[in-house]
C-alpha cells in the first residue's frame, strides 16, 4: 500500500490510527482489568451495607473525591501514614471507584476506625472545631437531611446487575435499615468502613 | 494473569515492535541514494506553495531505532512479556518491601536507644520527647489538638485532669488499647424535672448555682443513679472513665445547657487503640511525651 493512499483517504487513515492506538490499550489495560486480582474481592472485603451505600452516594454528591483520594500507593511514605497500600481487590464492589486524583486533604482509603463516630460528626459539621488549621468546608446540612429510604433497594438491585453479590434479604431489608437516618449517619457509616478489611493484613 | 492473556500480551507486544521495525525499514527504502530531492508531493496551496517529499531526517530515524532497541531491552530485563518476570527479577512489591525493610532498620536503630527505659525516664530525655512530639502530631493532634489542649468532647491531655488515670501505665494502656467512655441517656429515667434537679446538683458540685432545678432533690437522684460511675461525691472513677464533676473541668462543656444535654442524651466517647499500628516502643515514647506536656504545665504554673 502506498503512503499516498493512506494520506489522501481520511476514512482509511482514521481506521488505521484507531487500530494502532487501540493495541496499547488492549495489551496494557484489558488483561489487567480482567485478572483475578482486579475482579475478586481481597480478603475480608464485603459489599457495602444499605446505610454505607447511601453514605457513599453522599460522598460522591458532595464531591469529596475532589480533595480526597482513596488510593494508597506502594511508597513507604504513604504506607507509613495511611497503612497497607491499596489493592485492586478492595475496589471490586465500588461502582464507580473513588480512587480520586488529588489530595488537598488526606487519603481516606483506610480512614475507617481511625477516628470516632463523634469526631467524624463534629468534624463534618465544622472541621475547624477540631482541627483549627483545616481548610475543609463544613457540611452542616447533612445532619438535617434524611435518606430517601425508598430509593435504596433499587440502587442495590442495580449494583447486583454489575456483580455486587447482594442477597434478596439485604435488598428487602434496605429500606428499614436507612429509614429516618440522616445523611450524616450514612456518610459516617461509609467512612468508618473504608479500609477496615485490611486489619490484620501483613 | 491467566496464560491466555499472557500469550495475548506477548503476541501484542511482539507485533507492535515488529510493526515499528517494519515502518522503519519501509521509510529507509524510500530514502534511496540522494539525501535531498526536489520532488514535491504534488500538493499546491494558495497557487504557489508546494511541499517537498524529502526522506525523514537521519537523526530522527536513529532516535526511532534507539526506542525500538530500548523497548526490546526493557521487556527482557523487566516484567512486560505477559507473565514473564524479566531477567532482573524486579517487582514493585519487592522494591516497596526493600524500602520498608531499610526504613525499619533505621527506625529500630533509633528506637533501640530508648529500649528498656520507662516512660517516666523517657519523659526527661529530650531526644525521646522529640520523637514523641512527631508521633503526637501525626496520630493524636486531630482530636487532642496540636498543643494537646483538646476540644469539646476530646480531652485536654495537658491539664493534669485524667478521665482514665494519669499514671504512666494508665496513659500507656489508653494509647495502646483505646478507650470507650459511655454515659447512657437519663431523660427517660429522670423525667424533665429530675433532669433539672440533677443538673442543679451537678453544678453545685463545682460551686455554682443553676437557673432553676432543686439541687437537694437532685442530690438524692444523683446518689442513687449517677454515683455508680461518678461516685457519691461526684469525684469520678478512673476505672470506668467517669469524669470528676467537682473540678470545673468539662469534657463536653460546663454550661448549664451542655450539662443538661449530657444528662438528657448521654455521651459516647471513643478513643481508638493505636498499639497494633504503632508498636510498643512508639506507644511508650508517646506516653513519655504526654507526661512531659503535663510537667511543662506544672512548671509554668509553679512559683
Amino acid at each position: 500500500m502506498k503512503h499516498e493512499v493512506v494520506e489522501k483517504n481520511s476514512a482509511l487513515m482514521g481506521v488505521l490510527i484507531a487500530v494502532v492506538i487501540s493495541i496499547g490499550g488492549l495489551v496494557e489495560i484489558v488483561p489487567l482489568a480482567m485478572s483475578s486480582e482486579a475482579t475478586q474481592p481481597a480478603p475480608g472485603v464485603q459489599p457495602y451495607t444499605a446505610l454505607q451505600l447511601e453514605g457513599r452516594d453522599v460522598y460522591i454528591r458532595e464531591g469529596c473525591y475532589n480533595c480526597h483520594s482513596q488510593m494508597i500507593r506502594p511508597l513507604r511514605g504513604e504506607t507509613e501514614r495511611y497503612g497497607h497500600y491499596s489493592l485492586a481487590g478492595e475496589s471490586v464492589y465500588d461502582h464507580p471507584f473513588q480512587f480520586g486524583s488529588k489530595r488537598t486533604g488526606p487519603d481516606l482509603a483506610r480512614v475507617g476506625g481511625r477516628y470516632s463516630d463523634e469526631w467524624q460528626r463534629r468534624h463534618l459539621l465544622n472541621p475547624r472545631d477540631l482541627v483549627p488549621e483545616s481548610n475543609m468546608p463544613g457540611y452542616p446540612w447533612l445532619e438535617n437531611q434524611v435518606i430517601d429510604a425508598d430509593g435504596t433497594a433499587a440502587k442495590m438491585k442495580a449494583l447486583r446487575m454489575v456483580g455486587v453479590p447482594y442477597t434478596d434479604e439485604q435488598v428487602a431489608g434496605a429500606a428499614d435499615e436507612v429509614r429516618n437516618r440522616s445523611e450524616m449517619d450514612a456518610l459516617i457509616a461509609y467512612l468508618q468502613v473504608l479500609g477496615t478489611a485490611s486489619k490484620g493484613w501483613k | 494473569m491467566s496464560s491466555g492473556f499472557s500469550i495475548f500480551v506477548i503476541v501484542g507486544t511482539i507485533l507492535n515492535v515488529a510493526a515499528a521495525v517494519w515502518l522503519l525499514v519501509w521509510m529507509r527504502k524510500k530514502r534511496g541514494e540522494s539525501q535531498v530531492t526536489t520532488d514535491t508531493t504534488g500538493h499546491v496551496w494558495d497557487g504557489d506553495l508546494r511541499e517537498y517529499n524529502n526522506p525523514l531526517p537521519r537523526w530522527w530515524l536513529w532516535l526511532f531505532v534507539i526506542t525500538v532497541v530500548f523497548s526490546i531491552g526493557y521487556v527482557v530485563l523487566y516484567p512486560g512479556m505477559g507473565n514473564a518476570k524479566g531477567t532482573l527479577g524486579w517487582s514493585q512489591k519487592a522494591q516497596f518491601e526493600a524500602m520498608q525493610a531499610e526504613q525499619e532498620k533505621k527506625a529500630q536503630a533509633m528506637l533501640a536507644q530508648f529500649a528498656g527505659k520507662s516512660a517516666t525516664e523517657l519523659a526527661q530525655d529530650p531526644r525521646a520527647i522529640a520523637v514523641g512530639r512527631n508521633l503526637f502530631a501525626n496520630n493524636c493532634a486531630a482530636c487532642h489538638g496540636s498543643d494537646g489542649r483538646g476540644a469539646p468532647g476530646f480531652p485536654n491531655v495537658t491539664d493534669g485532669d485524667w478521665q482514665w488515670g494519669g499514671d504512666p501505665e494508665a496513659i500507656e494502656a489508653t494509647i495502646r488499647e483505646g478507650r470507650q467512655g459511655i454515659m447512657t441517656p437519663w431523660v427517660d429515667v429522670l423525667g424533665p424535672k429530675g433532669v433539672d434537679d440533677v443538673v442543679a446538683h451537678v453544678m453545685s458540685l463545682s460551686g455554682r448555682t443553676a437557673q432553676g432545678g432543686d439541687a437537694a432533690a437532685g442530690k438524692a437522684q444523683f446518689e442513687t443513679l449517677c454515683s455508680a460511675c461518678h461516685g457519691v461525691d461526684g469525684k469520678g472513677n478512673h476505672a470506668l472513665g467517669a469524669p470528676n464533676l467537682t473540678d470545673n473541668i468539662w469534657l463536653h462543656g460546663g454550661s448549664q445547657d451542655s450539662i443538661r444535654e449530657t444528662v438528657v442524651k448521654g455521651r459516647n466517647g471513643v478513643m481508638p487503640g493505636h498499639g497494633e499500628r504503632m508498636g510498643e516502643a512508639r506507644v511508650r515514647l508517646l506516653t513519655a511525651y504526654v507526661l512531659s506536656m503535663g510537667e511543662q504545665r506544672v512548671a509554668q504554673a509553679g512559683p
